[in-house]
């Protein structure tokens, strides 16, 4: 199962401190979880460890990009799939009480200033969860024409919503063949049309 | 991608004023009275998620916005209000009392987003039970006229509810759900769904008959229905298979404990789900040996359509399912092997196909034994080619640090392979430390053996170099030809030269055992020394402390005598052999302090055995100026022999330090007159050239507590040979008179001098009574029981100020 997918800065954000991260969109799946709390505290716990996750992933984006030394190259709307191709990606584990209780492998991908980040259990199928994830991630930017100045993620967050449902419904992790993936895609796009 | 743009909206949201925001909602609220909604309504809807969203603290709308949004979601068609008053009522506190009704109509659809709601608000486990008691119902009634879609996700709500409370679902509901799992798993149609005709007007009855199924590489599906099974459309079922494939894994583990005592599963039933996972196997293989066709064709298609992703992610996850089953039934692993078995022959030659490879193995351990199957090429692959050549892929270094997390015990015990294979399994280190060094945390403890301790600890100390010899390796492979203009690295360029193939080939090794380390160390480190900026040298250079501790701490586990002497002339010569990373060298010698000390407290007599190399390393005056680092700020508690002393120490001569302290028959028989001597001059000698001069050009001047150390040590040593008095008497005496003078060049700050020669003072008037000198400066060990203090007779103020009456007694306490 998946736990959460967010959407979230990866780059220096002046009202921010350097490490911190702003969190754009994000979305928990699973029920049961913090059922003796109120929905409020469930709510404002889910949040604090999203953002927690987004700085770690923030501070490994970083590290990479250091690492390999590569030269951020902008890219521009129609673009996307380049864009793609040049993101770089990584999974990082999360310890059990770190902050989930459980263990939880992080997978993330960086696409330029933004971080597309999936947070999953560590027996799940990493190889799936991966191809999900790039597979929503160039959703995204087409989508919400990410690549440009644009706002869009702030405020057609519905949008990403109905990609969710789609493709990661409930944070079920599809095996979807390319058949099946284009008949889901076809009704996205006849969403995201409107 | 993310402009100042954004981050005002954001603000704006969060600082819009109560006021503001009521009105707000009311005006939301009459927009939403009508039948129709416009544009407006939705921006409005968006702002208002956005504006909900952006802050931690939950808001509560106004009970009239809420009702109407629930009803939004209850009854309209359009999905984009659907996804929005659900994502806009997430964010809000559910009126009590308001809560969503679990027992609807079986015939309304509970769509996605509806669902997605009940989930995030449920307030207990009954509600979770009852929703599912609803969803099964609707699942098991559903009329065949009924919208695709809404018994669509029932299967993805019921994983989720799953997760974290099994128990939601009765035993009944288990039996039912794994049969329609079944159902749809081995019995879904083979024929294409007609579904939707795009042709409009012009679709004759020919285009509307569907025809059947076909398999990715275009032949037409055998017996079963896969998800990797394709058509112009799908039918229901056939969806309800991709979804049922989809969450089978977790079902399996979650309910195979709940079936212990009564079969929930009944092995007909069992059988059945299992023959579907092995066709799944068996289907992919098939394909997969076609492999060299599909390469054809993929040069005419687009790369997307025929990917061999999709074939790796299925192999993955009906190979784990596979192997979860066998677990829980051995009885299946004679039918199961051969089909795997067969996988890993197609497909271990092939380094794309290693994240499959990595369950194969899994299944291999777990199941080798007992079908009797020699696993070594498993191993071969998994501890050699895989670190060796995958190195760099993020991913699979995840996979296989966690496989080897996970079957640590095993590992161990059955595949020997394992801890020779370290020097591999560091390149995943050397690359990318940040991201593994956490899971090298836990698995170091379990490479450190006695048999290669020693090569280890010279891995370890030489993982940067590691680091730049990877990238090299890299660079070289992409860049084969030296770039003109000899703008090449140097470092690139002795990678390449046959005259130094050698030294890299070592740390390239894939095995431990044939050396410890290289001679020409030292070259190595100046062949390198360009790549001690390069950050991903650096960030490797800055785990290595981190993991030298947890070496340190085990290998004391499992080394005897011999072994932890020979560790502390490697930790003396490496000192000084290390790649010149700024900070690294001064990090490094921090961690051996605090190791040398530990182990010497363990074994003292390690103290008399190495006392060689103990002594030419103090006696070497440079090193008081290059390694005070290796040895500054220890801050301990000696618990030795129940000393309950708190020293506060910090200089380059811990070391001379443990000479002074341990260098003592009580520690050890061996320790004659003649080494208390030896030692004596090696120290003198040093202290002399020290106080003699200024520094070299370049050096810093030693910490005063480098001389007072000094002067202790000599004190302590003398105590216990009387003839040495004489010798540091004088030379206190000499100090003394020295430093009246004023300033001396060794030392620069007044303060400092002062305590410099108030500490020899102290020592001076001491040693005046040898045998006070010698139970003061090494008290027999029963003077630290911990009655001391209790016991007049034996209480260490008491006595001293008994012997000499000194009102300084208890400075002298704290400041050996």
């Amino acid at each position: 199962m998946v736990h959460s997918f967010l959407i979230h800065t990866v780059c220096p954000v002046s009202a921010l401190s350097a490490a911190e991260s702003r969190v754009l969109y994000s979305r928990v799946f699973g029920a049961g979880e913090g059922l003796e709390l109120r929905p409020d505290e469930r709510r404002l716990l889910h949040t604090e460890k999203l953002l927690a996750v987004a700085r770690q992933v923030r501070s490994a984006v970083a590290l990479s990009r250091d690492a390999s030394g590569r030269v951020l190259v902008e890219t521009v709307p129609g673009e996307e799939v380049v864009a793609l191709q040049e993101a770089d990606s990584g999974v990082l584990r999360l310890r059990a009480g770190e902050p989930f209780p459980g263990e939880m492998s992080v997978l993330w991908l960086g696409v330029q200033s933004l971080g597309f980040t999936l947070v999953c259990e560590p027996h799940e199928n990493l190889l799936l969860a991966e191809g999900t994830l790039r597979n929503l991630t160039r959703h995204c930017l087409e989508h919400l024409h990410m690549l440009g100045p644009g706002s869009e993620v702030l405020l057609r967050s519905d949008r990403i919503d109905v990609l969710l449902s789609r493709l990661l419904p409930h944070g079920q992790l599809l095996f979807l063949n390319h058949r099946f993936a284009q008949s889901l895609e076809k009704e996205v796009a006849a969403y995201m049309a409107k | 991608m993310y402009s100042h743009g954004s981050e005002s909206l954001i603000k704006q949201a969060r600082e819009i004023q109560e006021s503001e925001l009521q009105k707000f909602y009311s005006r939301l609220v009459k927009q939403l009275h009508g039948r129709e909604f416009g544009h407006e309504t939705i921006d409005s809807l968006q702002r208002l998620h956005l504006i909900l969203s952006a802050t931690k603290y939950t808001r509560t709308l106004p009970p009239e916005l809420q009702k109407k949004l629930l009803s939004l979601l209850l009854s309209s068609s359009v999905e984009q209000l659907q996804a929005l008053s659900s994502a806009v009522l997430r964010e809000t506190l559910p009126l009590s009392g308001q809560e969503l009704n679990y027992n609807q109509d079986a015939n309304s659809s509970l769509n996605s987003h509806t669902a997605a709601l009940l989930l995030s608000q449920t307030g207990s486990r009954s509600d979770l039970s009852s929703f599912c008691a609803q969803l099964l119902r609707s699942l098991d009634s559903r009329s065949p006229e009924g919208p695709a879609h809404s018994v669509l996700h029932t299967l993805p709500i019921l994983n989720t509810i799953l997760s974290h409370s099994p128990d939601c679902l009765t035993e009944d509901h288990v039996t039912l759900v794994s049969k329609k799992l079944v159902d749809w798993l081995r019995y879904a149609s083979t024929q294409q769904g007609g579904g939707t005709s795009s042709g409009g007007f012009f679709t004759g009855p020919r285009s509307r008959q569907p025809g059947p199924i076909a398999e990715l590489d275009g032949t037409v599906s055998g017996d079963f229905f896969t998800v990797l099974c394709v058509g112009q459309g799908f039918t229901e079922d056939q969806w309800m298979n991709v979804y049922s494939f989809s969450m089978l894994r977790h079902w399996l583990l979650t309910y195979h404990t709940v079936s212990n005592g009564n079969t929930t599963v009944d092995t007909d039933d069992r059988s059945e789900v299992d023959g579907s996972v092995v066709s799944v196997v068996s289907a992919t293989s098939s394909s997969s040996r076609l492999l060299p066709p599909k390469e054809r064709l993929r040069e005419k298609l687009p790369l997307t359509l025929l990917s061999p992703l999709s074939l790796c992610q299925c192999l993955v996850e009906a190979v784990c399912i596979l192997d979860s089953v066998c677990v829980e039934d051995a009885s299946l692993v004679f039918k199961a092997f051969p089909c795997v078995k067969g996988l890993y022959g197609r497909l271990s030659s092939d380094l794309s196909f290693a994240r499959v490879l990595l369950p194969i193995a899994q299944f291999y351990l777990n199941h080798g034994e007992m079908a009797a199957v020699d696993c070594e090429c498993v191993w071969k692959l998994v501890f050699g080619r895989f670190p060796a050549e995958l190195f760099s892929d993020a991913f699979l270094a995840h996979e296989l640090l966690r496989f080897l997390r996970l079957n640590l015990a095993t590992l161990q015990l059955r595949v020997p392979q394992y801890t020779r294979s370290f020097p591999n399994l560091l390149k995943f280190l050397a690359w990318d430390s940040p991201a593994v060094v956490d899971d090298f945390v836990d698995l170091l403890p379990s490479l450190v053996t006695a048999g290669t301790a020693v090569e280890l600890l010279h891995s370890l100390l030489d993982l940067p170099c590691l680091s730049a010899t990877l990238v090299l390796q890299l660079r070289s492979t992409y860049f084969p030809i030296a770039e003109p203009g000899g703008r090449g690295l140097l470092s690139l360029e002795a990678f390449r030269s046959p005259t130094y193939r050698g030294l890299f080939l070592f740390l390239l090794r894939g095995e431990a055992g044939s050396g410890d380390t290289i001679d020409r160390l030292s070259t190595l480190h100046q062949l390198l020394a360009e790549a001690s900026d390069w950050p991903r040298v650096i960030q490797c250079a800055q785990t290595v402390p981190v993991l030298l501790h947890i070496y340190f701490n085990t290998v004391v586990t499992v080394a005897d005598e011999k072994l932890l002497a020979h560790l502390i002339s490697v930790l003396l010569e490496r000192s000084s052999l290390l790649l010149n990373i700024p900070k690294y060298v001064k990090e490094i010698h921090r961690v051996f302090s605090c190791h040398l000390l530990r182990l010497c407290k363990l074994r003292p007599s390690l103290v008399v055995d190495q006392s060689h190399e103990l002594l030419e390393f103090a006696g070497t005056t440079a090193n008081v100026y290059s390694k005070e680092e290796i040895f500054t700020h220890v801050v301990w508690k000696l618990c030795v022999q129940n000393r309950d002393i708190e020293i506060i120490f910090s200089s380059w001569g811990f070391q001379v330090w443990v000479l002074g302290e341990y260098l003592s028959v009580s520690c050890d028989s061996r320790c004659s007159v003649a080494l208390i001597t030896s030692c004596f001059e090696a120290l003198e000698a040093v202290l002399f050239e020290v106080t003699s001069s200024a520094p070299p050009s370049g050096e810093a001047r030693p910490a005063p507590r480098v001389i007072t150390s000094l002067m202790s040590a000599l004190a302590k040593l003398a105590s216990r040979s009387h003839d040495l008095i004489p010798r540091v008497s004088l030379f206190l005496s000499k100090l003394r008179t020295v430093t009246r003078g004023g300033s001396v060049p060794w030392c620069s700050n007044e303060e400092d001098l002062v305590a410099i020669v108030t500490r020899g003072e102290e020592l001076w008037s001491l040693l005046k009574a040898p045998s006070v000198a010698q139970s003061v400066l090494t008290p027999p060990p029963h003077v630290n029981t911990p009655q001391w203090h209790r016991d007049t007779n034996v209480a260490m103020p008491l006595r001293l100020y008994t012997h000499t009456h000194n009102h300084d007694t208890p400075s002298l306490l704290f400041h050996t």
